[in-house]
């Protein structure tokens, strides 16, 4: 049931994308990001969407798996949608009692819609390429000069890693509770918003008793391998630059290059 | 027949590449009153079958009979199902939630719709059985201890008064005491309200001291299902499925070996005793 949500899943398979360097991964991902708020008309999105779906292409992860981690964030992509096609001010082009669609509405509602459904593709298909601990390595690698100014930066990679590892099995802990409840009667499923919350108890009190439970002991087995934080700790896998990652970096500021010159295609032409 | 399998897969995860297929192809049917067990080594897929048998989780394929009727029939209530096949999970404590132990073990009655009066009723004699006192009811069920906590779980289940009492590993994790407490519990449960029982275990001991049948388990197949005896005569293959026979089993084969004139079907420790005996006697 609730294992179903793939969203920020690791999908193991082999592939280029999988073997690149993850800070290579984060860098691109965030380039591509901000890339997505760059352009005001469609033709703009084309060379996004082409570097998108090729990426997609390339990391061998079956388009059904990532359309079924879509499906989470329906509900959240219609919300915004809505409020940008009815709230915007603007040109009237239809009206029915207090509904007023403008053309800059539907305008922002199209970009709300692409980009929002992009930034999660990207965004997910990082998380689907790189396992937990490949990701906070390269978060740790990249933030390293912040250690300067004193942030402690192993510490917030530790915790992200502990935390994205804890994911998983909460989900599964929920499934399991669940079912344990359900088994003795509970509904979880019919009634009002009141009775449908008051249901939710029996899954809760376990979940944050079992979820306590195991931080404490994850802390006690961390302190009985003598962990004592960053200073001076090495890895046993260091990351390493390779010639695929100088290309896959080059390949990017192809991509930067092409986004620019849309944008100023963009532009001209508008 | 009460519970009947008719073809029963299921994959979890199916379409991903966490995709696993837990049960393969299971038919079995299981009579009102039957006390059967069910073997296998970890991960052969005992868990999710007992999950199949009140409705928890859908067959990839494949349909269940409860009572001749079935139970994937879009018309048929699962909500009626689920109070009359008792699952009590592997390491049910988890699941504990109440402020008390009492509420606790009234919440099951309580999600059947019986008045307050009757489920407190239930609730206090489902916690007579497993042992719970007096002076827990009004502990709070996160102070109790491993084994008292799943006693608490055990007559949460118990206190939806089912026909069929499934227990997925009882008894992992109890002190040797507390486990004969807790299966002499539902042996005579068995034996005064006729109750179905299926009981899965990792002890081949206790599975021949209590059940009549066995199933046997073995990657998501259902490898064999025939009485204790003929289950336990077949060690050999049971070995090469990581499981045994039960440790007199063994003594009684290697009795025979040396020259001693006894069956080696024995299963429990009093057979063993008597037909030892006998061989005194004669
Ligand atoms: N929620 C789940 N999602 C995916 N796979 C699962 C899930 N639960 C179990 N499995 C897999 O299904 C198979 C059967 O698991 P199951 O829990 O039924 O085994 P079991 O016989 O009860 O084992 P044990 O003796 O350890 O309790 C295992 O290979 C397990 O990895
Ligand atoms: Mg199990």
């Amino acid at each position: 049931m609730i294992r179903d949500i793939t969203i920020g899943q690791y999908y193991p398979t082999d592939s280029i994308l999988h073997r690149l360097d993850p800070r290579v991964k984060l860098i691109g991902t965030l380039l591509f990001i901000v890339s997505l708020f760059l352009f005001h008309s469609f033709l703009g999105y084309i060379a996004v969407t082409i570097f998108l779906f090729s990426i997609i292409k390339i990391s061998k992860v079956p388009f059904r798996f990532i359309i079924r981690g879509m499906k989470a964030i329906l509900i959240l992509l219609l919300f915004t949608v809505f409020f940008n096609l009815f709230l915007t001010p603007g040109e009237t082009i239809f009206k029915l009692g207090f509904i007023n669609i403008t053309k800059e509405g539907i305008k922002s509602a199209g970009f709300m819609a692409i980009r929002l459904t992009y930034l999660i593709l990207g965004s997910s298909l990082m998380t689907f390429t790189t396992t937990p601990n490949q990701l906070t390595d390269g978060l740790e690698k990249l933030m390293r000069p912040l250690n300067r100014i004193k942030v402690p930066v192993h510490e917030i990679a530790m915790m992200m890693s502990i935390a994205l590892r804890f994911i998983p099995i909460l989900l599964e802990e929920t499934d399991k509770i669940m079912k344990a409840q359900m088994a003795r009667g509970a509904d979880f499923e019919s009634g009002g918003i009141l009775k449908r919350a008051k249901s939710l108890i029996p899954l809760l009190i376990p979940l944050f008793v079992s979820a306590f439970r195991r931080a404490n002991d994850l802390a006690m087995a961390m302190e009985a391998r003598c962990y004592r934080g960053g200073d001076g700790r090495t890895k046993m896998k260091p990351l390493k630059y390779s010639g695929r990652d100088f290309a896959a970096y080059l390949v990017l500021c192809a991509y930067v290059v092409a986004v620019i010159s849309m944008r100023m295609l963009e532009k001209r032409i508008g | 027949m009460q519970i009947v399998f008719d073809h029963i897969n299921y994959i979890y995860s199916s379409g991903t590449a966490y995709e696993r297929h837990a049960l393969k192809d299971i038919n079995f049917s299981i009579q009102k009153g039957e006390f059967i067990g069910l073997i296998g080594h970890t991960g052969s897929g005992k868990s999710t079958l007992v999950q199949h048998m009140n409705g928890l989780v859908k067959a990839t394929s494949g349909h269940i009979y409860f009572n001749g009727e079935d139970i994937y029939d879009s018309r048929y209530k699962l909500h009626d199902l689920r109070s009359k096949v008792g699952l009590v999970f592997q390491y049910p404590e988890h699941q504990l939630f109440e402020t008390t132990v009492f509420n606790d073990v009234i919440f099951g009655p309580k999600n059947l719709g019986i008045d307050k009066l009757g489920a407190e009723l239930r609730a206090y004699e489902a916690l007579k059985k497993v042992g719970i006192g007096d002076d827990l009811l009004d502990a709070s069920p996160f102070e109790l201890s491993g084994g008292q906590k799943r006693r608490v779980a055990i007559a949460g289940v118990l206190a939806m008064k089912p026909e069929v009492l499934i227990l997925d590993e009882p008894t992992a994790g109890l002190d040797p005491r507390g486990r004969d407490d807790i299966l002499d519990q539902i042996k005579s449960l068995h034996e005064e309200s006729g109750i179905t029982i299926i009981l899965v275990t990792h002890s081949m001991e206790d599975i021949a001291n209590y059940a009549d049948r066995l199933f046997v388990m073995n990657h998501g197949e259902l490898i064999m299902n025939q009485s204790t005896k003929k289950v336990f005569a077949r060690y050999k293959e049971l070995e090469e499925m990581d499981l045994a026979a039960p440790q007199v089993t063994y003594v009684m084969n290697a009795l025979k070996e040396n020259g001693f004139q006894v069956p080696t079907d024995v299963t429990t420790v009093t057979e063993a005793k008597d037909e030892i005996l006998k061989l005194f006697h004669r």
